[in-house]
């Protein structure tokens, strides 16, 4: 098992020394640096500006520099609104994390719930009802979903004001999120639980003569969700880079859409620190989903 | 003559599937008297496991008794209520299965199982049902009972799986104990071992075993009483010493001159003939008909019915209702 | 049954003595029903063919492809040519609602008693025929993700299958490489190299200007990223199927290794090839539509669902329409892909199979 830990947190670090490997480097090779755009900037300002951030040192030197701030916490500053990175990422995160989080429960506790009765009443009309909608949600993107939403339930029907900054309602925006996930864990459930029920174990828990829900929850329910626990990492990455759209849709200022507008504004610092922090959760959700597996499937051995 | 346990009459199991019906069991009867062990005997896909797995009402999901009677202690077992089946259930009849590897829950320690088979059928408080667990792994040969409750199955060797579901079925002590192919799965040597285990356990408790199998060597050790089934249907039953030494049907003679006989005389082997009858696709007559040397006209159209052969052992084979009306029609000229 | 004697009396008159002859052995084969054999692959096909859900895909895949291949040779207008009357922009023109015509070209047709093909989605707030901006979106969308997976295809078959093939200390170099790029968050790099790519490949000409510098990108991202999936799957099933018995068999009756490869491990690889290939695609789309979602697509006039649906926001209250038919073109493509990529799977893989 500790084996096993030590070799997957020291994969995760590598890959997040790659990530801020090629973040740090791609942004450099965009010619002429981050304030050729301005377009007021005379070349003394220019200058000065550079020296600031360090620009004008050679490349290996300024990843060392910007390396050596990370580890303290600091970013950077943006070079389009001049406020510090880090801030700007923490608090935006909190209203990410605060969609994103909730999107994700709701996913998993509908799609589980939803997969089980599908496998459980297996060829019924709610089976094929339940198929019919997670297949056709997996085919919607979440800019189309959240967009749709958006126009009917703000626009046509008027039900949910999104527009009020200062008290946003948040359910539009944790369902567009929510959608696809629900509807992968329904299908993932779906095929996992109709595998566990044909088990020989499951015949067993029968042949002792125990009671078909206790059979469903405590016999089949825990075995089928172990490749569950698998798609947290992916889900995670899916609900953030779908925030990045979300958020901008629904004029959320949360992490996705500050990363957007760094892109659109070509706010080179801010793109990295986004990327980077992105990059590091992601990379630990992983981590913690793919150890929390082996630790709940007795069969795998840690190596 | 000891008093009957479970009579079984008329069976009928069938599978729905998207080729078709499949009729795994058709009019399957027999009995099983108190105490005693029976031998069901067959190929794959005779039905014997389904027989097996009809009696629990364990079947899958598309699988359904679509006809019969089995009767436990004079009660039709099939018009139990989903209650009372599921006290029918490990408490009055238990059943090991063939892969010990797969049988027991990957995710739930030896104990969890086995008191969670103590609790569901009996009285006892919690600490009492792990006391009675570690009692049943002594009983069963386990070694280090203590240890073994916290243990995963995959950590266990498949002998020591299969005593571990044997102690489980034998939990609350039933009247019938059904073994499905149990030793299959395992090296000759632990065979041996969980044969003889069986047996043993059998003179303790008291118990009536149903021993299913393809292995004739398994049923020559173990049973009182054998049937032999073939495409869902009885071919031949009565005693070990009828079947053994005065095999009335076609097939079950097949199979005896298919096995090495164990006393080193050195015969010439001879496998049956042809492949195993697709159940989807039933014969008219006699099932094993394409497959039999000596068939008749007769049993390419029509099933045998029953027929006693000598007191106990019957047999359902045309050939033996043609040497019967040879040896009359002689008599009678 | 009980132990009374038989039901029926042998000796009854009724039985007829013929039927007690030997049977013959044509008699007996004829008992025996054998399922018809057939070929892996045909077998797969008509089981393709008997599931509904994937032949209505075929059906909905190939009037996409009829339409986006046949619609610009029909339709008069061009997907960046502004509509125009007596060699002006028609002004008049500007956002028609579907099966509309403006003012001047009703006029027109008035006069010289003539119709004008119509805008059958309408138009655009740039006096565009929206019809032919949505085929060619469309045809923009499928080529994005048909040829990102065939560049998946090429490199993770061939990576995945020198990994397998080879084995040992090389299989161990080539998979932790793999290992690494698979835990990169690849949305993000997608971004950032996208952002990085269209600065870079801005100023340059030929036919990466033509294509477009993030239809570029895109492909370079599913070149770096996109393969290990792929790579993984195949290495995966070389490595089971070498340690097969069949295989084992094969070896030991001295089959030479290239029929080993062309006779066990291709046919039991191909179908993991196709299903993941047939999964890809979409996949790729909805990339391709996330990234002109956000701005970082095909470059402008050349349209993309996606980048339609984006502009398609701004008017969304007056003309819902417009982000309707990139969007459920969008959906429509990507469930008949996916659905076709489950049939696929139901019917080339053994497994599942009963």
């Amino acid at each position: 098992m500790a084996r096993y830990v030590c070799k997957r947190v020291l994969l995760a670090i590598v890959t997040v020394f790659i990530i801020t490997l090629i973040t740090f480097f791609t942004m450099n090779a965009i010619p002429g640096g981050p304030f050729n755009s301005e377009k007021a900037s005379s070349p003394q300002v220019r200058a000065a500006l550079e020296k600031r951030y360090n620009l004008d040192k050679p490349l290996p030197e300024q990843y060392i520099l910007y390396m050596g701030g990370l580890f303290q916490g600091d970013m950077g500053i943006s070079t389009k609104t001049g406020r510090d990175i880090r801030q700007t990422i923490t608090e935006s995160f909190k209203v990410s994390a605060k969609i994103g989080g909730l999107a994700a429960l709701l996913a998993t506790i509908v799609g589980v719930i939803m997969g089980s009765i599908a496998a459980l009443r297996r060829n019924t009309v709610i089976d094929r009802l339940i198929v019919f909608f997670s297949t056709l949600s997996t085919a919607v993107p979440s800019f189309v979903l959240a967009t749709l939403l958006l126009y009917f339930f703000c626009i046509r029907l008027d039900w949910i004001s999104v527009w009020d900054t200062e008290n946003q309602n948040i359910i539009l925006p944790v369902i567009a999120l929510a959608l696809y996930p629900t509807a992968y864990i329904t299908r993932l459930t779906k095929t996992s639980m109709l595998d566990v029920l044909n088990q020989d174990y499951i015949r067993t828990a029968r042949a002792k003569g125990v009671a078909r829900p206790k059979v469903i929850f405590k016999h089949a329910l825990r075995n089928a969700l172990i490749p569950v626990i698998t798609y947290v990492g992916p889900m995670l990455a899916y609900i953030l880079t779908g925030s990045m759209v979300v958020e901008s849709i629904f004029t959320i200022g949360g992490l996705g859409s500050k990363f957007v507008t760094g892109i659109t504004n070509r706010d080179y610092p801010m793109i990295m620190g986004t990327t980077i922090f992105l990059a590091v959760l992601m990379v630990t959700m992983n981590l913690i989903s793919d150890i929390v597996y082996k630790i709940v499937d007795p069969r795998i051995t840690f190596d | 003559m000891s008093e009957k346990i479970l009579d079984v009459r008329n069976l009928h199991t069938s599978f729905r599937t998207d080729a078709g019906e499949v009729r795994a069991v058709n009019g399957v009867s027999f009995n099983l008297e108190e105490g005693k062990s029976l031998g069901i005997v067959g190929e794959s896909g005779s039905g014997k496991s389904v027989t097996a797995y009809s009696i629990l009402q364990i079947l899958t999901g598309n699988g359904r008794v679509t006809g019969g009677e089995i009767l436990f202690r004079g009660e039709d077992i099939l018009k139990y209520t989903p209650q009372q089946m599921r006290q029918f259930r490990g408490k009055k009849c238990s059943i090991i299965f063939q892969d010990p590897m797969t049988s027991l829950n990957p995710t739930f320690t030896i104990g969890n199982q086995l008191m969670e088979a103590i609790l569901l059928h009996t009285d006892r408080t919690k600490k009492e049902a792990r006391d009675r667990a570690e009692e049943l792994l002594t009983l069963v040969g386990v070694n280090e009972p203590k240890r073994r409750l916290k243990q995963y199955p995959h950590e266990l060797s498949g002998g020591m799986r299969q005593r571990i579901m044997i102690a489980m079925a034998l939990s609350s002590e039933p009247d019938i104990l059904i073994a499905d192919e149990p030793t299959t799965a395992l090296d000759v040597t632990i065979q041996a071992q969980i044969l003889e285990l069986m047996q043993e356990l059998q003179k303790k408790i008291g118990m009536a075993i149903i021993m299913v199998t393809h292995d004739l060597g398994v049923i020559a050790e173990m049973c009182d009483e054998i049937i032999v089934m073939y495409g869902g249907r009885v071919c031949e039953r009565g005693s070990a010493d009828d079947i053994f030494y005065g095999p009335a049907h076609e097939y079950t003679k097949g199979l005896l001159r298919s096995i090495p006989s164990v006393n080193g005389q050195k015969e010439k082997l001879i496998p049956i003939a042809g492949t195993p009858i697709n159940l989807l696709n039933m014969p008219k007559g006699c099932a094993f008909c394409s497959r039999c040397d000596n068939a008749l006209k007769i049993c390419l159209e029509e099933v045998p019915e029953e027929e006693l052969v000598s007191p106990g052992h019957y047999a359902s084979c045309w050939l033996n209702v043609k040497k019967r009306m040879e040896g009359s029609g002689e008599a009678a000229s | 049954m009980s132990e009374d004697m038989p039901k029926k009396n042998p000796l009854s008159l009724q039985i007829d003595l013929k039927k007690f002859e030997p049977a013959t052995e044509e008699e007996k084969k004829q008992q025996d029903v054998m399922s018809k054999s057939t070929t892996f692959f045909r077998d797969s096909m008509k089981k393709l063919f008997r599931n509904p859900l994937a032949v209505f895909s075929i059906i909905v895949l190939v009037l996409i492809l009829l339409v986006i291949i046949f619609a610009p040779m029909i339709v008069p207008y061009g997907y960046s040519e502004m509509l125009k009357f007596n060699g002006t922009k028609d002004k008049t023109a500007m956002n028609l609602a579907p099966f509309t015509y403006s003012v001047n070209e009703q006029k027109y047709m008035a006069e010289h008693g003539v119709k004008l093909f119509p805008h059958i989605f309408g138009t655009d707030e740039l006096s565009r025929d929206y019809f032919i901006r949505v085929v060619y979106g469309t045809r923009v969308s499928l080529a994005v993700g048909f040829f990102a997976s065939l560049i998946v295809l090429v490199i993770g078959v061939l990576y995945g299958s020198i990994s397998g093939y080879c084995g040992g200390r090389v299989d161990l170099i080539m998979m932790r490489i793999v290992d690494v790029i698979y835990s990169l968050p690849d949305m993000l790099v997608i971004i950032l190299l996208s952002v990085v790519l269209k600065e870079l490949l801005d100023g340059s000409t030929g036919i990466i200007a033509k294509l477009g510098t993030n239809m570029v990108s895109i492909f370079i991202v599913f070149g770096m990223l996109y393969w290990v999936g792929m790579a993984r799957l195949v290495r995966g099933q070389i490595l089971s199927v070498k340690e097969n018995e069949y295989v084992l068999a094969a070896k030991s009756i001295g089959t030479k290794s290239s029929r080993i490869v062309r006779r066990h491990i291709l046919p039991n690889c191909l179908s993991v090839i196709i299903i993941t290939t047939a999964l890809q695609i979409p996949s790729a789309i909805f990339t391709e539509s996330f990234l002109s979602f956000i701005g970082l697509g095909v470059a402008a006039p050349m349209p993309s669902l996606g980048s339609l649906a984006n502009n398609a926001r701004q008017g969304m209250q007056s003309y819902p329409y417009k982000l309707m038919f990139p969007a459920l073109t969008i959906c429509l493509i990507v469930l008949a892909l996916n659905l076709l990529g489950d049939g696929l799977r139901d019917a080339l893989d053994p497994k599942l199979r009963k």
